[in-house]
């Protein structure tokens, strides 16, 4: 299969560097699957799994905002989190899903603090659904 | 005579020692700091790299001048992100940078977003108005912070409020080297040394538009960021070399004094000797 150069790097560092023959990432409109000689095109990420597919293995990560762009047949991923599914913590997730879910079912919780228990929980959700992705 | 004066070097001596161990202490608590605050510099920089290439890329390509982002204003309305210290002792750390945000912003009707207390205290001092002093301790900036500076420095370009942002850092070349630097940020402008320039028309998705208002702020976020890791790690460079220096001429120092010390104290061992013969 006709491969393309991928980078992925996030502000953790660079995280993948090299060939890759397919990338699905989760944009703001939807899910975008990108493979060799796809056109020049840049969209800004929402949250959920992205998968790189390279050298036949196929790789899931959480990835949330950020974005793609191809340029010249060369892609590159700038996401604000990019976590591979065997890297994520999970616990760590859970205690971020009940924490967010406690504010948001308080009364006294403000709109800044709904706002971001909201972003808060989406994020541990993503988590959540690319941990246990893999372990099935 | 004597024994007043070597009374007096003894204690110079003494506080001269205490002096060096709190320079010394100093150094390498930074010399520790420097060395987390040097992994994070290196893990971070291929995002700062690569994200600035990405969007210059993408600006190059573009055909659409439609976005607010791209296209320079006349106005003089200029907001400057200055990134200093919380802390002096740091040797020209601060005073570099402070010095070229300075420079840039003569002639400009310029606000400033000062990060570190340092940069707060010396612009409120000096009458420069402040838009918001949130961010006076540098240390305790995350990303998550970048992040809500961005989106409301954007938000602000939009709103029309600002014609060009800038943000003055230091830039960490090495241990012993910082220089202090400025990156404009908004508007973003085609570089003209551009390398290729592609030829190809690029596909924004949804739109042109929203992609612009949304990826604007994440590389705000990133370059803030980078700007604000890079800064810190020169810090503590600086402050390391600024207070190994200070060991250094806290030593030197002694030594002279010991001397002196060691001469008083023969001299009046000298004089006494001569004083019982000649009473003898």
């Amino acid at each position: 299969m006709a491969s393309f150069s991928l980078k992925i790097v996030s502000p953790d560092g660079l995280i993948f560097d090299g060939q890759a023959e397919k990338v699905i990432v989760r944009t703001t409109s939807g899910d975008l699957g990108i493979m060799a000689r796809h056109m020049n095109c840049v969209c800004p990420l929402g949250m959920g799994k992205a998968v790189v597919e390279a050298d036949g293995t196929r790789r899931e990560a959480a990835c949330i905002g950020g974005m793609i762009s191809v340029v010249d047949g060369e892609v590159t991923l700038v996401p604000t989190t990019f976590e591979w599914a065997d890297k994520i913590d999970s616990e760590r997730a859970d205690a971020s899903y009940q924490r967010a879910q406690k504010v948001l079912q308080s009364k006294e919780s403000s709109d800044t603090d709904l706002r971001m228990a909201e972003a808060r929980l989406k994020r541990a959700l993503v988590r959540k659904s690319v941990a246990s992705s893999i372990k099935h | 005579m004597a024994g007043v004066s070597s009374k007096e070097i003894k204690n110079r001596i003494r506080s001269m020692e205490s002096t060096k161990q709190i320079t010394k202490a100093m150094e390498m608590v930074a010399a520790s700091k420097l060395r987390q605050a040097q992994a994070k510099v290196l893990s971070s920089r291929p995002y700062f790299e690569i994200l600035y290439e990405t969007i210059n890329d993408i600006v190059d390509c573009n055909r659409d001048f439609s976005s607010p982002f791209l296209t320079s204003r006349q106005g003089n309305k200029a907001l400057y992100v200055a990134i200093a210290g919380d802390r002096g002792l740091a040797g020209g750390y601060n005073s570099n940078v402070l010095k070229l945000c300075v420079q840039e912003i003569e002639g400009k009707d310029a606000t400033v977003l000062p990060i570190g207390k340092k940069c707060v205290d010396y612009f409120r001092s000096h009458g420069v108005s402040i838009l918001t002093d949130t961010y006076a301790e540098a240390a305790d900036i995350s990303i998550g912070d970048c992040f809500s500076i961005a989106k409301m420095l954007s938000s602000a370009y939009l709103a029309g409020e600002y014609d060009e942002i800038h943000v003055v850092y230091t830039n960490f070349v090495s241990v012993l080297s910082q220089t202090p630097a400025t990156l404009q940020m908004l508007p973003l402008l085609r570089q003209e040394t551009s390398k290729k320039v592609s030829q190809s028309d690029i596909l924004y998705e949804p739109d042109a538009e929203s992609v612009f208002a949304s990826i604007v702020p994440e590389y705000l976020g990133g370059i803030l960021y980078g700007a604000l890791c890079e800064s810190r790690c020169a810090e503590q460079a600086a402050r390391r070399t600024a207070m190994d220096s200070a060991t250094q001429n806290a030593e030197d120092m002694i030594g002279d004094l010991n001397l002196k010390f060691n001469r008083a104290r023969q001299a009046a061992i000298t004089q006494e000797i001569t004083e019982i013969v000649a009473g003898a």
